[in-house]
Formats: C-alpha cells, structure tokens, sequence
C-alpha cells in the first residue's frame, strides 16, 4: 500500500503530525504498537518548567539558556512561539478544551499535592498562579469511597501551601459502588466509563450534599470524568452549585485516554489510517540512503510504501529508544544514539539525580532527519520523545517537544 | 546480565512493565467487576500460577479472549494467550454438558442440517428456550442462528469440476457458520472469486478451527481437529501451491495464532498464505492483478465493524478499502469495539449481562448511523448485531459479490 506519510508511533507527537498532515490533503498511515505515553499525562502539557536547577515561569525566555542541539533550539525560539499558537486551535478541532499559553507558567497540582509549572492544561483541572493568592477561600476535596488511586491528604498539603484551606469527604453512587467488589481494579477508567446519564445526576446531587455540610466554595474531584468526551464533566458542573475541578490521580489517567481517543478520531475523520497493535519490523532503505518501504507485523510481505516517515516511537519509557545490558539502540531503523558506550556512564547512582539515560534518543541534523551511520536519511523526520538530547522529566517539556516538533516537521512536508 | 537477554519467555510476560494500560480498554473489567481483569489475571497472577498452581483464579473464565489487552499493550505481552493457556492449564473441573454442546460445531451442524425445519423451528419456541435457560444454561434471550437444509460443501461437490477449469486457483476455508448456517456467503465467495478469474477448490479434509472448543477448554479435541486441518492447509499451500483463503475473521485468526500459541500446532511454513478473501482481493488489486467492477446502480449506507479478531490481525484496512472502492457505497467506519458475543461466550446464561453490557455503545453508534446494513467480517457479531441492533449484518465478501457487475469483472479480468 502506498502513503505519502507514513508515521510510527501514535501517540502525542505521531497523533499531532498526523493531524497537521491529514489536514494538508495527505495521506497517512500511523502505525502504533500499543497504546502511548499519552495515558500517563498529569492533565497539563509541560513547555518548559525548569532549566538547570532555576524553575522556569517565562518558558520561550528561559529557553535561551538552553544548549543550542536541544529540540527547541534546532526549531528557533521565535519558531516555538508560533507554532505553540496552533496547540490549543488542534485540541479544540478534536473537542477538547485547554486553559493556559506559551508566555507564562501557570502551575498545577501532583497526585502528590506538588505544584508544578504548566503550559497548557485541560480544562478539567485547577491551576494557580504562583504570585497571585488564590480567590478559593476553602474548598472541599471529594473523592469517591474505595478508590485509592487519588489522595487527599497530599492534596490537601499541597493546597495548604498555597493557602488554600481544605477539607475532605467521600461519596458514593451505587453504580460506582459495584466497582469496590475488587479494589485493586477500581481504577480510574472504570469509574469514568461508568460516569454518564443518570449517574452523573446522582453524582452531583452527593456532591450538592456533603459540599453544603463542609460550607466549602469549590469543590474538587480526583479526574476520573469524561473517558471519551468532556461532555460527562460539563453536566456535572452544571448539576452541581459550586465550581468543580479536577485533580490528577495517579496513571491511567482519564483525561490522558481521552485525548488519545479524541486526537486519533479526528485523525481518522480527517481519512488518516490508524493501525492500532502493529509492529513495524523493518524498513528497506534504497541505494541513495532513503526509506523505501516498511514492513509490519501483521501485513507480512505486503509493504508499505510512501514519500516521506516519521520516526514518533517515544523514549525509553515507550521503546523507541532500548537498551539491553550492552547498548543502546534505535530499534526500527537502526539510527545512531546518542548515548555513552560505557554503561557505567548511563546513569548516577543517585536516584533522583539528574539522569544520563533520560536525555538518551536518536541523533538529529538541523532539519529533524536522524543520522543512521553519520549520515541523515532524507525522507525521515523524527518527532517527540524519541529525539535524544534533552531531559523531558527535569525540563518539564515533554509534551511541548512531542507537539513542537512534529507540528514543525508537518509543516517541513510540502 | 547475560542472562537477563535470553530470559525471555514466548509470551514475553517478563516484559509487563505494569503500566495498566491494557485495563483501560478491556471490555469486560469495564463491566463486570468479578474479572480481575487483564493485568491481574494475565501477567501478575502468572508470577503466582507459576509458584503454586493454587493461586489459579476461576474468575479467568469471564476473559472473552478478544486480544484487546494484547493489541493495546505497548510492550508486546500476550496477554490474551497468558489467560487462556492458565485456564486450559489450570482449570480441572471437568467441562459442563452445555459447554460441550456449544463447542461442537460440527457435530452439532451435521445433526441440525439434516433435520434443518425441525431444528430451526424448536430452537425458535419459548418452551424450548426457556427449557435451554434453565437446564443446561444456554441464555433465554439468544436466538440460534438458522441451520441451513443443505450444507456449503454438498452444494460446492456440484461445482467442483467446472471450478477445476479455472487456471489459477485458491483453497477455500469455509468454516462450520458458512457449511452449515450460511451457505450464501460460500457461493458468494466462490461468486466473486471466479469473477477475477480464480477458481475455488476446499481443502482435502476441513474441521471446525476449533475457536470454539478452546474456548470451552476442550483442548484435545480442538487439537485433534487442528491437526487434520493444518495437513490440508499444507497440502494446498505446499503441494498444489495455492493460498487457503477463509471468510471468518475468527477461523482465520485461530488457525494463524492460536494453533502455534495454546494448541502448540505449528504453522509457519504456511502462515503467511492463510489469509481472508479480502486481504487476499485488496493486495491483488494494489498490484494491479485483478479488477473488480462494480455496477451503477448500487446505493447503499454501509457500516463496518471491526470483530475484536479482526483487530487482532490488524487486517480491518483490507476490508474496509473494499468496501469503500464500491462507488454507490456511502460508508461509515465504526470505531473498533468489542460487540460482546465473542463466540459462544454470550451464549451461556451467566455471561448474557456482561454480553449485552459490552456492545451497547455499539449497538447505540449502529442505531444513530442509519446505515442500510453493517458490514463485518465475523458471523458471531452478526448474530449479536443483528439480535441486539436491529440491524442486518452482511461479510464484506458478500456485499462485493452483491453490488459486482459480474460480465464486466470478467471482462476486465481477462487477458
């Protein structure tokens, strides 16, 4: 079968090229072994939250200070700023809603009552202003009786610093209630499959309840609302008489799902083909160093062919990059890595040391083609976590290289 | 560290990183809280199973084996074949009469085809559901698909030597549901095959691909058949050199997976040339082998569904451009979903909730599409489709044969 782009990976940043290209009249294929990072977002998407040991609050002025191979700084800073412009205009083509811009961190809660600097965050959830007092005077953190994936305790510490005062209550809707038959599988997805109709009317008349008893002005919800549609958490506002936000619970989480869901339906509403649990095996390179054709899993000898591929298997984390007790590798293509040969050098004893092994991920040319032998293949781009070179985790950038980049590389594709 | 390199198990179940992605899209945890669902039952209870079998949990039964778990899982786990080979593995109590009565399909089809009126007749009338119901456990609510009078193969016998005048071949797998249920599907089959210039042969002996019977853990009579089938499937892939083509997603599937993975059949020398009708059209089409025609006027809304099977093969593109290659068709995609049926699983009383639990998005999506008729590639959502969505349901194969210009596909096919 013949594309004019082919993507592997389809998380965030295939998802994200997928879209802007599909967009363009293309046609393109993802192939995805698996479900993505994308189910393991905290809410918010990181720009840039920290640079060395500073925290960061204006991220395109910090972004100045970092190493001039770091993705950012191959795509421009004032390049950056304009494609981050087209972050919030996609997510709301596909139907959801994010609060936030590029100019100024706003902050965001942990599952562990952390506050962190955010750029973009889904409108579920709360966010402050680090300068600025919050306008909530005392709110009430609900979660639902038997989950144990959401803890107000930390919630409520982390309010507290913000001086923000709290108090805590459980709930329960009978639906919701069969889940605790088995504690350990009362996750978040399941709750939030089960959050619709009537359901939502019962809920929010138990939060209406024990929100008048606590006197509380905001009400605030572990995320487990919406699994496929912000719809489910739009009528629960509208039910219940006070505002109501989210806090992030720990993976899977729900708002993660369902950008993943709503991201890769309009992908295909758009005629992009998304092949969900293939692998792809091996490339065919021509003779002037360009990809000819890759061969998956489950297609077998038929192969795929188009103009140009895009690399967006993400990090370690997703097995784009992987590393056996002697290298580590690119495992599609066989491109160059960075990463040092000793493995005595791939990491610090320290554990929450600044880690070698997070900024692992292929070598890039200035125009995103991966390096395979020294040389870059003309008709590949990488995007996302797979790019080495950074360190997503201690940046808080993430999400801002996953989109930034492959937005950047589907407009390099005429 | 050397040995952390070859300690990798067939099932790659050392490689669960416990991410849990895999419980976010299981149909049936979302259901039924009894499932400890995919995580739980497959890769963390096996580290347990595999100290003490005691730790087996009968709570694996209500897995529908629907792969999703292992199509969702981004570190290649089979997940599915984990479940399944504890049950087959662990779990001793001797199978239910019901159970058995479900798996032998072709048992079963051969008593029902001989007396097809009776059989369709009694499998309609309430005292007869209700005695199923309540005796052996066959839910009240489900309909029995007709048996048809005459089966596939006696009606395929007539035309075996005027399919023998054709140059190029292809062996056709057509599995119990097209023998003895729907027999139009097979003619249809042959219909479209010949039209490009194919004629159509049945393999030397063919038994049910036992999907069935590994699902009600009859293990040695589903490997039994396995092998039967897979000494064909090499006589014609290897001897006659021609490809087995089947119109079941599930058939297909079992006998290129689940023979090598829980029956231990090995298959590889011919895996590659088992492959659906549609998979098999579409890629002659991209090499610009074959062409099909269809004709003007055929109009029809059409919407596919994907069987969990078919997800599982990643073979949905194949049919799907099919179908859209139609001009008159309008076509709605569904978005992959477990309908719920998963064979003879909603079959059985105790799983008719959770059954009908699953599918009811789709059913909703199938109701507000508005479509003439869903398309798909397994006869076991069909039956739910139909029961539970008003809808009729066709293979992709037949709606070809349907909307075909049959004289000008032949035409074109010449040369």
């Amino acid at each position: 079968m013949k594309y004019d782009t082919i993507i592997i990976g389809g998380g965030l940043s295939g998802l994200t090229a997928g879209i802007k290209l599909a967009e363009k009249g293309k046609k393109v294929a993802i192939v995805s072994l698996g479900q993505s990072a994308l189910h393991f977002s905290s809410g918010s998407l990181g720009l840039l939250g920290q640079v060395g040991d500073k925290e960061v609050s204006s991220p395109l002025e910090a972004m100045k200070e970092l190493d001039e191979n770091h993705p950012y700084r191959r795509i421009g800073i004032d390049c950056v700023a304009a494609l981050a412009k087209e972050v919030k205009p996609m997510f709301a083509a596909a139907g959801m809603s994010l609060d936030g811009d590029e100019t100024v961190n706003r902050y965001r809660l942990t599952p562990f009552g952390i506050c962190k600097p955010s750029w973009l965050t889904f409108s579920d959830f709360i966010t402050f202003d680090k300068n600025e007092p919050s306008k909530i005077k005392k709110c009430i953190i609900i979660n639902f009786k038997g989950y144990l994936d959401f803890y107000p305790d930390f919630i409520a510490d982390g309010l507290g610093r913000m001086g923000v005062e709290s108090v805590q209550a459980t709930v329960s809707v009978d639906v919701v209630e069969r889940l605790r038959k088995s504690s350990s599988e009362m996750r978040a997805a399941s709750i939030a499959r089960l959050l619709r109709g009537d359901v939502i009317d019962a809920l929010a008349a138990e939060i209406n309840r024990v929100a008048d008893d606590a006197d509380a002005d905001t009400v605030l919800i572990p995320a487990v609302v919406g699994f496929d549609s912000e719809k489910p958490l739009a009528m629960l506002r509208e039910k219940v008489l006070r505002p109501v936000y989210c806090v992030a619970t720990t993976p899977m989480s729900v708002c993660g799902t369902r950008a993943q869901l709503l991201l890769r339906r309009r992908f295909e509403q758009l005629g992009g083909i998304y092949l969900l649990g293939d692998n792809v095996a091996s490339g065919k390179f021509a003779s002037d160093g360009r990809i000819k054709s890759v061969m998956t899993t489950n297609l077998g000898d038929d192969e795929m062919e188009a103009d140009t591929f895009i690399l967006a298997t993400g990090g370690l984390f997703s097995r784009g990059i992987v590393a056996d007790p002697h290298k580590v590798y690119e495992p599609v293509f066989g491109l160059d890595v960075r990463a040092p040969e000793d493995r005595e050098q791939w990491y610090e004893r320290d554990f929450f040391a600044k880690q070698p092994y997070m900024s692992f991920g292929v070598s890039v040319d200035e125009d995103f083609h991966p390096l395979r032998s020294g040389k870059a293949v003309g008709n590949l781009y990488a995007v996302g976590a797979v790019i080495g070179g950074y360190d997503a985790l201690k940046e808080g950038s993430g999400a801002g290289v996953a989109l930034l980049t492959a937005l950047y590389v589907a407009n390099m594709i005429k | 560290m050397e040995y952390q390199l070859k300690n990798i198990s067939r099932d790659n179940f050392e490689q669960c990183i416990k991410c849990t992605v895999c419980t976010v899209y299981c149909p049936v945890l979302a259901v039924n809280p009894d499932y400890p669902g995919p995580k739980q039952a497959g890769p963390d209870g096996e580290r347990y199973r595999l100290k003490n079998p005691e730790f087996y949990d009968m709570a694996l039964k209500y897995c529908l084996n629907c792969k999703r778990c292992e199509v969702a899982c981004p570190s290649n786990v089979k997940i599915g074949d984990i479940i399944q080979r504890a049950r087959l593995k662990y779990d001793k109590k001797p199978v239910k009469l019901r159970d058995r009565i479900l798996a032998e399909t072709d048992v079963m089809g051969t008593l029902a085809t001989t007396a097809a009126p009776i059989a369709n007749f009694m499998l309609k009338l309430p005292v007869v559901k209700s005695a199923m119901h309540s005796v052996i456990g066959v839910d009240r609510h489900r309909t029995f698909p007709r048996y048809s009078g005459r089966t596939f193969e006696s009606w395929f016998r007539k035309q075996a030597d005027a399919q023998e005048t054709f140059k190029r071949k292809v062996a056709y797998f057509h599995g119990c549901y097209v023998n003895y249920n729907n027999p139009d599907l097979g003619r249809d089959f042959v219909k479209v095959m010949n039209a490009v210039g194919y004629g159509v042969r049945l393999l030397e002996k063919e038994r049910c691909c036992g999907v069935a019977k590994i699902a009600n853990r009859l293990i040695d009579r589903a490997r039994h058949d396995a092998e039967i089938n897979m000494k064909s499937i090499r006589h014609a892939v290897i001897d006659e050199e021609i490809p087995v083509l089947g119109t079941s997603s599930t058939c297909m599937f079992t006998m290129r997976d689940e023979y090598p993975h829980l029956l231990g059949v090995d298959n590889a020398e011919v895996r590659d040339d088992m492959l659906l009708a549609t998979v098999f059209l579409c890629r002659l089409i991209d090499q610009g082998q074959v062409k099909l025609v269809f004709r003007k006027d055929y109009k029809k809304r059409i919407a596919y569904h994907t069987p969990c099977h078919m997800q599982k093969l990643g073979w949905g593109i194949y049919s799907t451009k099919l179908l859209r290659s139609i001009p008159g068709v309008d076509f709605v995609m569904l978005e992959s979903q477990c309908c719920g049926i998963a064979g003879t699983y909603g079959f059985k009383k105790e799983n008719y909730a959770t059954s009908q639990a699953i599918g009811r998005d789709l059913f909703e999506s199938i109701r507000e599409a508005k479509v003439d008729f869903v398309a798909t590639d397994c006869e076991t959502c069909k039956w739910q489709i139909e029961m539970s969505a008003g809808a009729s349901v066709l293979n992709p194969i037949s709606v070809i044969a349907e909307a075909l210009d049959v004289e000008a596909t032949v035409k074109a096919n010449q040369k």
